[in-house]
């Protein structure tokens, strides 16, 4: 593990997951399977037009799909996201998305938590892509919101 | 001839900032001294409201502000009193659409538009549709979103009571002829409405010779602050025009029966406190270009896209959107890379330009595209600024679009 963190530290081995992320996204498909919950998320960027579905069962994130127009940054992080939190429960994934924002403001973050998505580390130094870096995860921050709230 | 190193001393942006590339001014421009001393000044030595005191400095303020009327009165070739101040563009296409849907429109009227328009020649006119049940219908454009006069003669039905086209547009900077437009509307009786955003900074708009009904723009696409913008009409047109706010010093008189009498002449349309020192210092950018010459600006500006777009065109990962259009920005993605991606690495590179789909959402019907970057120019910029640029642009990839962020 710690040598996979450290591989994670190299900007080379950042910009290439970056790059492979953005050529071949993961879990880049929608579903029409009524049980996913869908957000459209467009409206922050007139740019960014992308749409993240989840299956999120008894506190626990089955599965997360994605797609849409979207830049580098956008695309990249969401497909890190997809994989980072599929199969978590709700608590672990609102820990990870915790960190995730904390990176993205600039604060104390834990690297170990965040795995492939320190590749975002350096994107709050640019003011105009840190709504990029967080379309996705916004997305799925909202639908575990609703998650939670349903079975209120 | 313009002479450009002198005329760049006057903008201490440009001084500033001597690395930085500025080919963003469609959004907006730099400020030279004088606008600049002119907002200072009001701040500094001459503070009061208008059209209100009775001592020396508030008469200062009301001949320069109602002065300013006649320093665009001058540029378009108009009355003084057809001059009025609202907040920018926007304000004032919003009160022609709003003026026209209230007074003088009827439900299954027909304003006629194009798909290349900005966001505000068109939500305005979509609010109309809602509230006054007018229809909106679009001219066909060509893929370089020029409007063809068969097509607008065709469109031209005896329904169409008014059309609403900016002279230049905002992404591919095609000149529309409003000139003929203007002659085939007022045919049969229709009123034209000209955004004039990205037409008035950069050439001269006779609205006379034009035979504009109603021209909106800013003040600061023009060397103007923010915050100013500009709508001429016709006086008989204004005249019968009620206006979008009602308040202080645009009414003269009015009583608790709920009864009123209104201004006459630009003031009815400026209720409120205005933008005082904008407005006295957007008098100073419009001096300002009429000093150039805004006939000098257009060539030099024309002059200079040429080679910029000779220059580009020569880079094999360069696609331009707008190759055949004589002026305006130049409207291009690198081939495989996100706009705003882009637009990031030229950033790294110091040069301004803007990514995405530039308020003109529809528009991608027309050139195929969701977004693009564009690069405008204006008279203060350089052949030495384009070749910065236009090496920076071929350095474009994924790999170094990404590299900006490590």
């Amino acid at each position: 593990m710690s040598d996979y963190l450290q591989m994670l530290e190299d900007p080379e081995v950042l910009r290439e997951l970056i790059m492979d992320h953005y050529k071949y996204p993961h879990h880049h498909s929608l579903t029409e399977d009524m049980k996913y919950r869908k957000v459209h998320m467009s409206s922050d960027s007139c740019i960014d037009d992308i749409t993240v579905q989840s299956d999120i069962e008894d506190g626990v994130i089955r599965d997360i799909r994605f797609d849409g127009t979207a830049c580098t940054i956008s695309t990249s992080s969401t497909s890190i996201m997809t994989d980072l939190l599929r199969n978590k429960t709700v608590a672990e994934a609102k820990a990870i998305i915790e960190q995730y924002m904390n990176m993205l403001d600039g604060k104390e973050y834990d690297p170990g938590m965040l795995e492939e998505a320190v590749a975002m580390k350096n994107v709050y130094r640019q003011a105009n892509r840190i709504k990029c870096a967080t379309i996705g995860w916004k997305a799925i921050s909202q639908m575990i919101e609703e998650s939670e709230n349903s079975h209120e | 001839m313009m002479d450009v190193q002198r005329i760049r001393k006057d903008f201490p942006m440009l001084k500033a900032h001597p690395e930085l590339v500025y080919f963003d001014n469609g959004a907006t421009t730099l400020k030279p001294q004088c606008v600049i001393d002119a907002v200072n000044d009001f701040y500094t030595a001459h503070t009061s409201n208008v059209h209100r005191g009775d001592y020396a400095i508030a008469s200062l303020n009301d001949r320069l502000y109602d002065g300013a009327r006649g320093s665009f009165a001058k540029l378009l070739n108009c009355s003084s009193q057809e001059i009025i101040f609202t907040h920018n563009a926007t304000a004032s296409l919003n009160q022609i659409a709003w003026g026209l849907g209230h007074d003088f429109l009827k439900p299954g009227d027909v304003i006629l538009t194009t798909e290349a328009e900005h966001a505000s020649n068109l939500l305005p006119w979509f609010r109309m549709k809602e509230e006054y049940g007018v229809e909106v219908r679009y001219v066909p454009l060509d893929n370089q979103a020029n409007l063809d006069l068969s097509e607008f003669a065709k469109a031209l039905t005896p329904e169409v009571r008014a059309v609403a086209v900016a002279m230049v547009t905002n992404v591919l900077g095609s000149i529309q002829p409003i000139k003929e437009i203007s002659r085939m509307a007022h045919a049969q009786g229709a009123l034209v409405i000209v955004d004039g955003a990205q037409a008035v900074p950069h050439m001269k708009v006779d609205v006379k010779d034009l035979d504009i009904d109603f021209l909106a723009f800013s003040a600061h696409k023009m060397c103007g602050p923010s915050g100013v913008g500009i709508l001429y009409g016709k006086k008989q047109l204004l005249d019968a025009m009620s206006p979008v706010f009602m308040g202080g010093d645009m009414n003269a008189r009015f009583q608790k029966e709920c009864t009123y009498e209104l201004k006459k002449g630009p003031s009815k349309f400026e209720a409120g406190t205005p933008n005082i020192e904008g407005v006295i210092a957007s008098a100073k950018a419009c001096e300002y270009l009429m000093e150039i010459g805004l006939d000098e600006i257009h060539a030099y500006e024309k002059e200079l896209r040429a080679y910029f777009l000779e220059q580009m065109q020569k880079l094999g990962n360069i696609e331009i959107y707008n190759p055949d259009n004589l002026y305006g920005p130049i409207d291009f993605n690198a081939k495989g890379v996100f706009s705003q991606d882009a637009a990031g690495y030229l950033a790294s590179r110091n040069i301004a330009v803007r990514s995405g789909n530039h308020c003109a959402k529809i528009l991608h019907e027309v050139i195929g595209t969701d977004s693009t970057i564009r690069a405008s120019l204006y008279f203060y910029n350089t052949k030495e600024e384009v070749d910065r640029c236009v090496s920076a642009c071929a350095d474009i990839s994924l790999e170094n679009a990404i590299g900006i962020f490590f």
